[in-house]
């Protein structure tokens, strides 16, 4: 039986590129079509932008790697013209079991929170992830989008050129040199091209190593998080089990610093283990096993002249809460925009400032929670363990202990205070909402909010009068006007209101809000967008 | 509520706090009463709740002397 990770999906076939006399000069080249990749190449294609993905191998994902995506990328991958396929496959949960020791300590639900159209977190496997990009990709092929992944052309040396980038790419068939305009290096935690340039990718070493399987069993576990701390079945150290689509169950088992690694990934050592863990009686097949140790870490600054880098490429976070591919295809959305704007010669390059003022912000953000989960998972110091073992013996009784059990913090957007991009708050609204920050999304009717905003600079008018169009600096801002008395569930008022009896709102293509004000104000608005596009 | 952490004497009867406090870790060994100091802790601290009195308590019990 094949397995989807398998089979070649972006099979090597040899391009005329490789036969030019002298180096053919590309838009984008993205190196490396993971989740980050992929999803930074359907972005640019879907603004008609020539982009070309280079990968070193010509499958999707081997094994499930990213197992949980957040809502904020799904709507992201909305946008991108695949978010719905990833849901109807995924699994959703909202129960979480803690335990202790031999006893289970607490429960919790993530009772999202309603008036959302995608659900809070799935589990799916990085495999069917990437095929799901890997199919909208055929799809804007065929709709003529000037989008190519070329499989097995591996990157062996990078320059930077101030106006260009250049590439020496190796494939089956020998070696060629690529140009870009610009190079999205999207190659992963271990980046060959950020190694090739010589950058600092400095931070926290962990000194754990987690043994992680996926397991195909038919096992009567429910469809919930169970997270064990200090389990009879594996002393010492914490355990995962987590369900994903067609029978796969994720296990993380801690196993601690002084292991042989290629031993304990032997199937006679995991299997013994699984057995102790899931019970004797239990059938279970092993998927994939692998053993990763981690590290919090980032780059100084996510750009080097026209090679700019996003996901774990950039920065690199512990698993625990979800933060690796979720937050970087918040990095490939923050920029695309950007690039086109900086492409057309709307925006001057100077706005890419803001791509690493706000993704270093968002990266520092996650690299500050996962770095407190794992030191509440696996404490470092002997006072780190006791006062850990306190929270959960009280968390079994007493209710207030609960929140700072931290096996993982859900992963949500991080909003870009401070932002040179944004312009002063003027309005007496919610805090969820300020300037910087991702949109909510809100039911309207039988629709959202999120798919009207799209990928266009919008103004969102509730209950006030403005413009239908403004165009300012070669920017086109379209009007979407609300009304609270259209507003059953009041989540517009909730969301975006507070207090205030209406409001402007710019959002940026991104959907994180650039502005807002208690009404339309010509000067200030105009200001606001000469402002989110780096020319204020 | 106050935002300057008591640093004065505040304990009627601090004398059988004391004892109490004492008895509570009677007969344990080093590990139990570690943990029984670390519940303590953390009860007492979510009863605070304020975190400007917190972090001034840390500083207070790490023999810093304020400001």
């Amino acid at each position: 039986m094949n397995k989807i990770f398998e089979i070649p999906l972006y099979a090597y076939e040899r391009s005329p590129d490789q036969d030019a006399d002298t180096p053919v000069r590309r838009k984008v080249v993205v190196v490396g079509a993971g989740p980050i990749g992929l999803g930074a190449a359907i972005d640019f294609a879907q603004q008609g932008i020539e982009v070309v993905i280079l990968d070193d191998n010509d499958k999707v994902s081997f094994g499930s790697r990213a197992v949980c995506y957040a809502k904020r990328p799904l709507e992201i991958l909305d946008r991108l013209g695949c978010g719905k396929p990833m849901v109807d496959k995924g699994v959703e949960w909202n129960i979480g079991k803690v335990f202790f020791d031999e006893r289970q300590v607490y429960q919790f639900d993530l009772l999202p929170e309603g008036g959302h159209e995608f659900p809070a977190f799935i589990n799916l496997q990085q495999y069917y992830f990437e095929e799901y990009m890997v199919n909208r990709v055929r799809e804007l092929q065929a709709e003529g989008a000037p989008i190519e992944i070329r499989g097995r052309n591996k990157v062996l040396k990078v320059e930077e050129h101030g106006d260009h980038a250049s590439v020496l790419v190796d494939t089956p068939e020998g070696q060629y040199t690529l140009e870009a305009d610009w190079l999205v290096a999207c190659d992963g935690a271990t980046s060959p091209i950020r190694a090739m340039m010589g950058l600092d990718f400095v931070g926290r070493i962990f000194e754990d190593n987690f043994l992680i399987a996926d397991v195909i069993m038919d096992a009567e576990f429910p469809t919930e998080r169970w997270f064990w701390f200090d389990p009879p079945f594996n002393k010492g150290q914490s355990a995962l089990l987590h369900k994903q689509p067609d029978g796969v169950w994720r296990i993380d088992l801690q196993l601690g610093w002084d292991i042989d690694k290629e031993e304990e990934k032997k199937p006679e050592n995991v299997i013994p283990r699984l057995k102790a863990m899931l019970g004797d009686d239990v059938q279970f097949e092993l998927e994939w096993v692998s053993i990763y140790t981690f590290q919090c870490r980032r780059m100084e600054t996510f750009r080097q002249g026209r090679v700019i880098f996003a996901g774990d490429a950039a920065h690199q976070v512990s698993p625990f809460g979800a933060r690796g591919a979720n937050s970087g295809l918040q990095d490939t959305d923050n920029l695309c925009w950007k690039l086109k704007l900086i492409m057309d010669g709307t925006a001057p390059e100077s706005l890419l400032d803001s791509y690493d003022y706000e993704r270093i912000h968002g990266a520092d953000e996650n690299i500050m929670n996962s770095s407190r989960s794992t030191d509440f998972i696996t404490p470092k110091s002997e006072m780190s363990r006791v006062l850990r073992d306190a929270v959960l013996d009280l968390s079994e009784v007493h209710a207030f202990a609960r929140p700072l059990v931290n096996s993982g913090r859900l992963s949500v957007p991080c909003t870009y205070d401070g932002s040179p991009l944004n312009s002063a708050d003027a309005l007496d609204g919610p805090a969820r909402t300020r300037p910087g920050s991702p949109c909510p999304d809100v039911p309207l009717g039988d629709d959202f909010l999120l798919p009207k905003l799209g990928d266009k600079f919008t103004l969102l008018t509730i209950d006030a009068d403005a413009p239908d169009e403004i165009e300012e600096s070669g920017i086109t801002v379209t009007r979407l006007a609300l009304s609270t008395k259209n507003d059953p569930s009041q989540m517009l008022k909730e969301r975006f209101l507070g207090g205030a009896e209406a409001g402007v709102y710019l959002i940026r293509p991104d959907q994180h809000v650039a502005a807002r004000r208690p009404s339309y104000d010509d000067n200030l608005i105009r200001a606001a967008i000469r402002r989110a596009i780096g020319k204020e | 509520m106050s935002d300057q952490l008591t640093l004065t004497p505040n304990i009627a009867g601090a004398d059988d706090f004391y004892a109490e406090l004492l008895t509570a870790h009677e007969g344990l060994s080093k590990a139990d009463s570690d943990a029984l100091n670390a519940r303590l802790v953390l009860v007492l601290a979510n009863h605070i709740g304020d975190r400007v009195i917190l972090s001034q308590a840390l500083a207070a019990a790490a023999l810093k002397s304020e400001e």
